[in-house]
C-alpha cells in the first residue's frame, strides 16, 4: 500500500508527460487524476488506521533498494512511516489529487499555448511534484530527504516557468532555484556535519545519538560549536530556504507566476512547508540545540510579522496570499522552535487546506475575470460568482481565526485556523513567558484579518472596477473548478475541531498520537516507559478526568501529562523538560483573548478602509508616503540582493575572466611562450597542408626517442 | 582469453589501419565506408569490453587480465587493470559509439577524421591499462597527438590558436613528469607500475636553495606528477586552454575532450600521485584542496557570464573537475569514490550537454547564446533533453550528477570544513548559470527570424542521446553500480595511503621540532 502511495503519482508523471501521445491529452489528465485518487484514498487509510503503538518505537520502515553505499556511509531507497509522515501523506496527496481535478477546469483553455499541447504536460508536472514530495516525507534518511528536497524544487521550477513565454515566469523560476539552492548550501553542510559526527545518515541513528550531539564539540570553520546547535543551525538554513522565511523568502511572491493551482498545491499547502516538517522531524537534535531553537523562534515570528505587512498593500490577489503563506509558516516555524512540534503539524495541516482554499478560491477569481489579477479592478463580484465567494468567506474566516472564544466542549468551537493558530499563538507566550515572538504574532494576526478582508471586501463587495467588458462576462466556474473548492473547505471549517486533541491535547494524547511516551508530571519521571506508547495504567480514568476539567484550566485537581520518551522513539521528541505544550493550555486569559480580538480589530479596519470609507486607504498611503512605499516594494530585498549578490558576482564573474584568466593567467603563459609560439604557428601552417600524419608519426617517434635516452641514462647514475 | 586487454585496446588502431590502407577516394561512398567502419570498430571494442567488465572480480584488489611481454630495447609491454581503472575503460568503449555516431554529418576528410579518432580511442585505453610507466607514457603523450590535430583540422575560425595552447599547456607539463620518470627509475630500478606502487621513495625532508622541502624526494615527485595531471584535469589556475580548445574544437572533438581526455589527469593522481607518493601527497594535499575550492567557485562565476555556450559548459567543466580533485585528496573512502564517480558521471553529462550545442550548432553554426532564445517552441525534445542535462549538471539528486559531488562534499567535510563550505557553494553557482544559460536559449518566446524554421532533433540525434540519459539516471539512482566494482580497490588504495602516512607522522613531528 505505502508503494503504492508513493509510486503511483510518479507513473502519472510518466504516462502524463510521455504517453500522452498514445491516448491522448484526456486520457492522461485523467489517468493522473485518478492515481492522486487513489493515492490520497490511501493516505487516509494510512493515516486513520495508523497506530503508533503497533510498532516499536512507533513507526516502521520499508527498504526498497540499495542507494549510495561507499565505505561507512550507507544510504538506501525507503519509506518510513511514521505519524509525521502519515499526516504529510494526507496533506500532500488530498491537496494534489484536488489540484488535479480542479486544474482540468482551470488549465482548460489557455491563451499562452494558442496551439501547442500543453496539459498533460502540466498533469505530469504535478504529479512529478507529489512523487517527490512524498519521497522528501517518507525518507528514513537524509539524504533520501535531499532527493525529495531537490525534486520538489525542480518542480517548482518547472511549473514556475510553465508559462515560458514569459520573461518574467522565467526569471521566477530561475530565482526560486537558486534560492533554494541557497538553503540547501545550508542543509547539505548540515547533512555532512551528521555524518562526520554520528557516522551516518539514517533517522534512527542520527536521533539516538542525539544526546551524544549535544556533549560534541564540531569544529566548524574559524572555532569550535556545539555539534548540535550547529547542525541545527545548518539545517534550518535550508528550511528557510524550502519554507520562505526571511532573508531567504524573496522568491515565493515571485512564484506566483506560476499557474494558480501551482501556488495552491506547491507554494501554500506543501512543498513550502517542508521546512516545518524538517525541523519537526529533525526534533531530536532540535531539542539538544536550545540557541538554534531559540533563532527559529525569532526568525519565526519576525517573518510572521514581516510578511504581514507587506501584504497589506499588495494589489496582485495572488501576491496578497502568498505574503499570508509566508508569515503563516513563520507562525509554524515559531511553533517548531518552541519544541512544541505537533502543534507545529497542527497548524501545517489546517492551513493546508485553508490555504489551497484560498489560493484555488483566487484561481476562481481570476479565472472568472479572464486572468485579471489586480484587485484594484475587481469589486462587487459576489453576484457573479457566488459559490467562489462562499468558498472564499470559509477560507477567510479560517485563516483570520474566527471562533468562540473560551468555549470548550471536548474542543475549542471555530474555524480550523481559529484552533491551529490560537495553539501557537498560546504556546509562544508560554515557550517565551510572553516575549518577542508573542507580541509579533499577535500583531501578525491583526495585519491578517486586516489583509484578508480587505482581500474579500475588494473583490467581493463594492463596486465593479477597471475593465466593464471584463466585468460584464466574469463568470463562475465550472463544477469541476467548485468541488474541491467544497471539499476544503470542510477541511477549513472541521480540521482544527476535529484533529484538536491529538496535537493539542495534552502530552498523553499527543504522546499516544505520535508515538512518544509519556508520564503523569510530578510522579512520572521515575518510571520511563520503555520503547514505544503506552496504553497503559488507567489512562481511561485519567483521560475522563482531563475532558471533564479541560476547558477550565484553573481547575484544580487536574492530571497534567509530560513526555518521557527517548529521542528516536515516535515521530517526535520532546525533552523531558519541555512543558511548553502543558504550559499554553495554563496562559491567562487576556492571551487566549488576545489573537481573537486582534482579527476583530483588523476586520474592523478592513471594513471601514474598504467599505464604509474607501476614500481612507489612500489618503493614509499619501500621509504616510515612505512608509507605503516601504511596504509596497517588500522592504526593498530584491533591490538590496540585487545591489548586494547579482551584481557582484556577475561583476565578479567577468573581472576573473578577463582579468584572471586573460591578463594574468594567459598574459604570463603567453609572455612566457612568445618565443616559441611564431615558430609553431608557421609550422602549423604546414601541418594543415595534407602532410598531417607523417608530423604526427615524426613525433611518437620523437617521444619514443627521448624517452628511451631518459631512461637508458638515468639508469646510469 | 588472456589478452583480452590487448585486443579491446588495438581494435580501433587496427580499424584505422584498414581505412588509412584500403580505403580511397573521398567520395560520398567512401565517407559513409568510414563511418561505418568507425562505427563498427568501436561498437566491437564495446562489445569485446563487456567481456572484461562481466570477467572482472571486484573482490580481487590485485591488476587483473595481466599481460606481459618483453618489448624493444628492454622494456616491458605490462597491461592490466584494476577496480580503478576498469570503468574508465568502459567509459571510454561506451562513448566512442556515440561520438562517432555524432560526426555522421561531417563531410570533410572523413577518413582521416575517423583515423583520428580510432587512434584516440587506442591511446585513451591504453593509458587506462597501460602498467608499465614507458608504455604509459607512450599512450599519455601520443593522446595529445590526435586531439591535437582533431582541433587543429576540423576545429573553427580560431582553431590554431587553440589547438597550440592545448598542446603547450599539456606538453609542459609532461615534460616534468618525463624528468620524474626517469627519476623513479633510478631510484626504483623498475618501471614496472605495480612494483612502483609499493616503494618507498625517500621521503627524508632535504633544502634547495634554502627552501625546505617536506617530505623530501616524495613531495618534488609527486610535483613533476602533477604539473602533468594538473593540467589534463584541468586545475585552476593552468585551466584556460580548455575553454578556447572547447570552443574550437569540433562537436565529437568536444565530448572526446570533456569526456574521457580530462578524466586522464584524475586516473593519474589516483594510479600515481596517491600510491607511489603518499607523503608528497600529504604535505601537498591541502593546497590541492584549497586550489580545488578556488576552481570551483572561480570557474563557476566565470561561466556565469559566458556568451559562448561552448565556454560556459567548458568552464563548468572545470569547476566539476574541482569535485575530483578535491575528492581525490581527502583521501578516504567517500573522496575516492565520489570522485571517481564524479568522473564518469561528468564523463556522460557533459559529453551529453557538448552534444547537445552540437545539435543547434549544426543547425544555425553559431554557438553564441544570444542568437538563441524559445527553441522550445520548435524544439520540444531538444529541450527536454538539454533540460534533463542540465539539471544532471547542477547535481540533481536521482541523477549521476549528484553522487560524486554529494560524496566528495562529504568526504572533505571531515577534512577541512573551510574548503567544504566554500566548495558547497557550488551548488548555488552552478544553478546559476547553468539555468540561466537554459533559459537564454530554449526558454522565451521564439523572436528571432532565423529561429522560425530549425528543426527538432532527428531520430538519430535522439538515439544518441538515449544511452546518456540511461546512464544518467541509472547511477543516479542505483551508484551501486559503480561504487560495488571501484569499492575494494579504493579501500585498499586508502588503506595504503593512510598506512603510509601514519608512519611518516614520528619525522614529520621531528622536522616541526627542530
Amino acid at each position: 500500500m505505502e508503494q503504492i502511495i508513493l509510486f503511483a503519482p510518479l507513473v502519472g508523471a510518466l504516462i502524463g508527460g510521455f504517453g500522452w501521445k498514445i491516448i491522448g491529452e484526456t486520457a492522461a489528465q485523467w489517468l493522473t487524476t485518478g492515481l492522486l485518487f487513489l493515492a490520497a484514498l490511501l493516505s487516509w487509510v494510512i493515516m486513520l488506521t495508523f497506530d503508533a503503538s503497533a510498532h516499536d518505537n512507533g513507526y516502521y520502515t520499508i527498504d526498497l533498494m540499495r542507494w549510495i553505499q561507499s565505505g561507512t556511509l550507507d544510504t538506501s531507497w525507503g519509506i518510513r512511516i511514521d505519524r509525521l509522515t502519515a499526516i504529510m501523506l494526507v496533506v500532500i496527496n488530498t491537496v494534489s489529487a484536488l489540484v488535479h481535478l480542479y486544474s482540468f477546469g482551470y488549465m482548460a483553455h489557455d491563451e499562452q499555448f494558442p496551439d501547442t499541447p500543453y496539459k498533460a504536460r502540466f498533469f505530469a508536472y504535478l504529479s512529478f511534484f507529489t512523487f517527490a514530495m512524498l519521497m522528501l516525507v517518507t525518507a528514513d534518511n537524509l539524504v533520501q530527504m535531499f532527493f525529495g528536497w531537490e525534486g520538489v524544487g525542480v518542480a517548482s521550477y518547472l511549473l514556475i516557468g510553465f508559462y515560458y513565454k514569459k520573461p518574467s515566469a522565467n526569471a521566477a523560476a530561475i530565482k526560486a532555484f537558486v534560492v533554494n539552492r541557497v538553503g540547501d548550501f545550508g542543509f547539505a553542510l548540515g547533512i555532512f556535519a551528521i555524518f562526520y559526527v554520528t557516522g551516518s545518515i539514517n533517522f534512527d541513528v542520527i536521533f539516538a545519538e542525539a544526546p551524544a550531539l549535544a556533549e560534541t564539540t564540531l569544529h566548524f570553520l574559524w572555532r569550535d560549536w556545539n555539534a548540535a546547535e550547529v547542525i541545527a543551525l545548518l539545517l534550518f538554513i535550508g528550511a528557510m530556504g524550502k519554507s520562505a522565511q526571511l532573508i531567504l523568502h524573496t522568491w515565493l511572491p515571485d512564484a506566483m507566476e506560476g499557474p494558480t493551482p501551482v501556488s495552491a498545491l506547491i507554494h501554500a499547502a506543501t512543498m513550502v512547508t517542508a521546512g516545518v516538517f524538517l525541523v519537526c522531524r529533525m526534533s531530536p537534535i532540535m531539542e539538544f540545540a536550545p540557541s538554534a531553537t531559540s533563532f527559529i523562534v525569532f526568525l519565526g515570528a519576525t517573518t510572521a510579522f514581516f510578511a504581514a505587512t507587506v501584504g497589506l498593500v499588495q494589489n496582485d490577489i495572488k501576491r496578497v496570499i502568498a505574503y499570508s503563506t509566508c508569515s503563516q509558516l513563520g507562525y509554524m516555524f515559531v511553533a517548531a522552535g518552541l519544541g512544541v512540534y505537533s502543534v507545529a503539524m497542527f497548524h501545517l495541516f489546517t492551513h493546508a487546506f485553508f490555504k489551497a482554499m484560498l489560493f484555488l478560491g483566487a484561481g476562481s477569481v481570476i479565472h472568472g475575470m479572464h486572468h485579471e489579477q489586480d484587485m484594484r479592478n475587481y469589486g462587487g463580484l459576489r453576484h457573479k460568482l457566488p459559490w467562489t465567494f462562499r468558498a472564499m468567506m470559509i477560507g477567510t474566516l479560517a485563516i483570520t481565526g474566527f471562533g468562540i472564544p473560551l468555549l470548550y466542549i471536548g474542543f475549542p468551537v471555530g474555524f480550523a485556523g481559529f484552533v491551529s493558530k490560537d495553539a501557537i499563538i498560546e504556546s509562544a507566550y508560554a515557550g517565551t513567558a510572553g516575549g518577542y515572538a508573542f507580541w509579533m504574532l499577535v500583531v501578525a494576526a491583526l495585519f491578517t484579518s486586516f489583509y484578508s478582508w480587505r482581500l474579500i471586501f475588494l473583490t467581493f463587495y463594492g463596486k465593479p472596477r477597471g475593465d466593464k467588458h471584463t466585468h460584464e462576462h466574469a463568470h463562475e466556474s465550472p463544477k469541476v473548478m467548485l468541488v474541491p473548492l467544497a471539499v476544503l473547505a470542510v477541511g477549513a471549517i472541521f480540521a482544527g475541531m476535529v484533529f484538536y486533541k491529538p496535537f493539542f491535547g495534552n502530552a498523553k494524547y499527543v504522546g499516544q498520537y505520535f508515538g512518544v511516551a509519556y508520564a503523569e508530571q510530578g510522579h512520572g519521571d521515575d518510571h520511563a516507559m520503555d520503547g514505544h506508547t503506552d496504553e497503559t495504567h488507567a489512562d481511561e480514568d485519567h483521560a475522563a478526568t482531563v475532558d471533564e476539567h479541560h476547558g477550565d484550566e484553573e481547575a484544580h485537581g487536574e492530571t497534567h501529562y509530560a513526555f518521557d520518551g527517548e529521542p528516536g522513539q515516535g515521530a517526535i521528541y520532546v525533552a523531558h523538560d519541555n512543558t511548553t505544550l502543558d504550559d499554553a493550555h495554563l496562559v491567562p486569559v487576556w492571551v487566549k483573548l488576545s489573537p481573537f480580538f486582534a482579527m476583530i480589530l483588523g476586520f474592523a479596519t478592513a471594513w471601514l478602509f474598504y467599505i464604509r470609507s474607501p476614500h481612507l486607504p489612500r489618503k493614509l498611503a499619501q500621509q504616510q508616503e515612505p512608509l507605503y512605499n516601504f511596504l509596497l516594494n517588500k522592504w526593498y530585498f530584491d533591490e538590496l540582493y540585487d545591489a548586494i549578490f547579482v551584481k557582484p558576482a556577475m561583476w565578479l564573474g567577468t573581472f576573473l575572466w578577463k582579468r584572471g584568466d586573460g591578463n594574468v593567467i594567459d598574459g604570463s603563459l603567453n609572455g612566457i611562450a612568445m618565443g616559441i609560439i611564431p615558430t609553431l604557428t608557421r609550422w602549423c601552417g604546414r601541418a594543415q597542408s595534407g602532410y598531417v600524419f607523417t608530423y604526427a608519426f615524426a613525433m611518437v617517434i620523437g617521444i619514443v626517442v627521448i624517452l628511451t635516452y631518459f631512461t637508458i641514462t638515468g639508469s646510469y647514475e | 582469453m588472456d589478452n583480452l586487454l590487448s585486443i579491446t585496446t588495438f581494435i580501433p588502431a587496427i580499424a584505422a589501419a584498414i581505412l588509412a590502407l584500403f580505403l580511397r577516394g573521398d567520395d560520398e561512398a567512401a565517407q559513409r565506408n568510414a563511418k561505418w567502419v568507425a562505427m563498427a570498430a568501436t561498437a566491437m571494442t564495446f562489445l569485446v569490453s563487456l567481456f572484461i567488465l562481466f570477467g572482472f572480480d571486484a573482490g580481487n584488489t590485485d591488476f587483473q587480465f595481466v599481460e606481459e611481454r618483453t618489448w624493444i630495447m628492454g622494456f616491458t609491454y605490462k597491461m592490466g587493470i584494476d577496480g580503478i581503472s576498469i570503468l574508465f575503460v568502459m567509459l571510454t568503449t561506451f562513448l566512442m559509439p556515440i561520438v562517432i555516431a555524432s560526426c555522421w554529418t561531417v563531410n570533410s576528410r572523413v577518413k582521416e577524421y575517423m583515423i583520428a579518432f580510432l587512434l584516440l580511442e587506442t591511446l585513451m585505453l591504453g593509458v587506462f591499462m597501460a602498467l608499465d610507466l614507458v608504455l604509459f607514457y607512450l599512450f599519455f603523450e601520443a593522446g595529445l597527438i590526435p586531439m591535437f590535430l582533431i582541433i587543429g583540422i576540423w576545429g573553427g575560425a580560431n582553431r590554431i590558436y587553440a589547438s597550440f595552447k592545448f598542446f603547450l599547456y599539456t606538453f609542459l607539463g609532461s615534460v616534468l613528469m618525463l624528468v620524474a620518470m626517469v627519476g623513479m627509475y633510478s631510484a626504483a630500478g623498475t618501471t614496472d607500475i605495480p612494483s612502483l606502487m609499493g616503494f618507498p621513495f625517500g621521503t627524508d625532508t632535504f633544502s634547495i636553495l634554502g627552501i625546505h622541502i617536506m617530505g623530501g624526494m616524495q613531495t618534488l615527485l609527486w610535483l613533476a606528477f602533477f604539473a602533468s595531471f594538473a593540467v589534463k584535469m584541468p586545475m585552476w589556475p593552468v585551466h584556460t586552454w580548455l575553454p578556447d580548445a572547447h570552443v574550437q574544437a569540433p562537436t565529437a572533438g568536444s565530448v572526446v575532450l570533456a569526456a574521457i581526455l580530462l578524466k586522464m589527469g584524475g586516473y593519474g593522481f589516483l594510479r600515481f600521485s596517491l600510491p607511489m607518493f603518499p607523503i608528497g601527497s600529504e604535505v601537498m594535499g591541502s593546497l590541492v584542496l584549497w586550489m580545488s575550492a578556488i576552481a570551483i567557485v572561480y570557474t563557476s562565476l566565470v561561466a556565469l557570464v559566458q556568451e559562448d555556450m561552448k565556454k560556459l559548459i567548458a568552464y563548468s567543466s572545470v569547476a566539476h573537475m574541482g569535485f575530483v580533485t578535491m575528492g581525490i585528496f581527502t583521501f578516504n573512502q567517500q573522496g575516492l569514490d565520489g570522485a571517481i564517480f564524479q568522473m564518469l558521471s561528468h564523463g556522460f553529462i557533459s559529453g551529453a550537454l557538448f552534444l547537445c550545442v552540437g545539435v543547434i550548432y549544426d543547425r544555425m553554426h553559431t554557438r553564441d547564446i544570444d542568437a538563441y532564445g524559445g527553441l522550445v517552441n520548435r524544439m520540444p525534445a531538444y529541450a527536454l533533453i538539454f533540460m534533463f542535462f542540465t539539471m544532471a549538471n547542477v547535481g540533481l539528486p536521482g541523477t549521476s550528477g549528484f553522487v560524486g559531488e554529494f560524496l566528495t562534499l562529504m568526504a572533505v567535510f571531515q577534512v577541512n570544513t573551510w574548503v567544504a563550505a566554500v566548495a558547497t557553494t557550488g551548488v548555488i553557482f552552478s544553478a546559476a548559470y547553468a539555468l540561466w544559460l537554459y533559459r537564454r536559449v530554449v526558454m522565451g518566446d521564439l523572436i528571432k527570424e532565423s529561429l522560425k524554421s530549425i528543426t527538432d532533433m532527428t531520430a538519430r540525434e535522439r538515439w544518441i542521446f538515449a544511452p546518456l540519459v540511461i546512464m544518467t539516471l541509472l547511477l543516479g539512482v542505483y551508484p551501486s553500480l559503480v561504487t560495488d566494482i571501484i569499492g575494494p580497490s579504493v579501500a585498499a588504495l586508502v588503506d595504503q595511503v593512510e598506512t603510509a602516512q601514519a608512519a611518516y607522522m614520528p619525522s614529520t613531528a621531528s622536522v616541526a621540532s627542530h
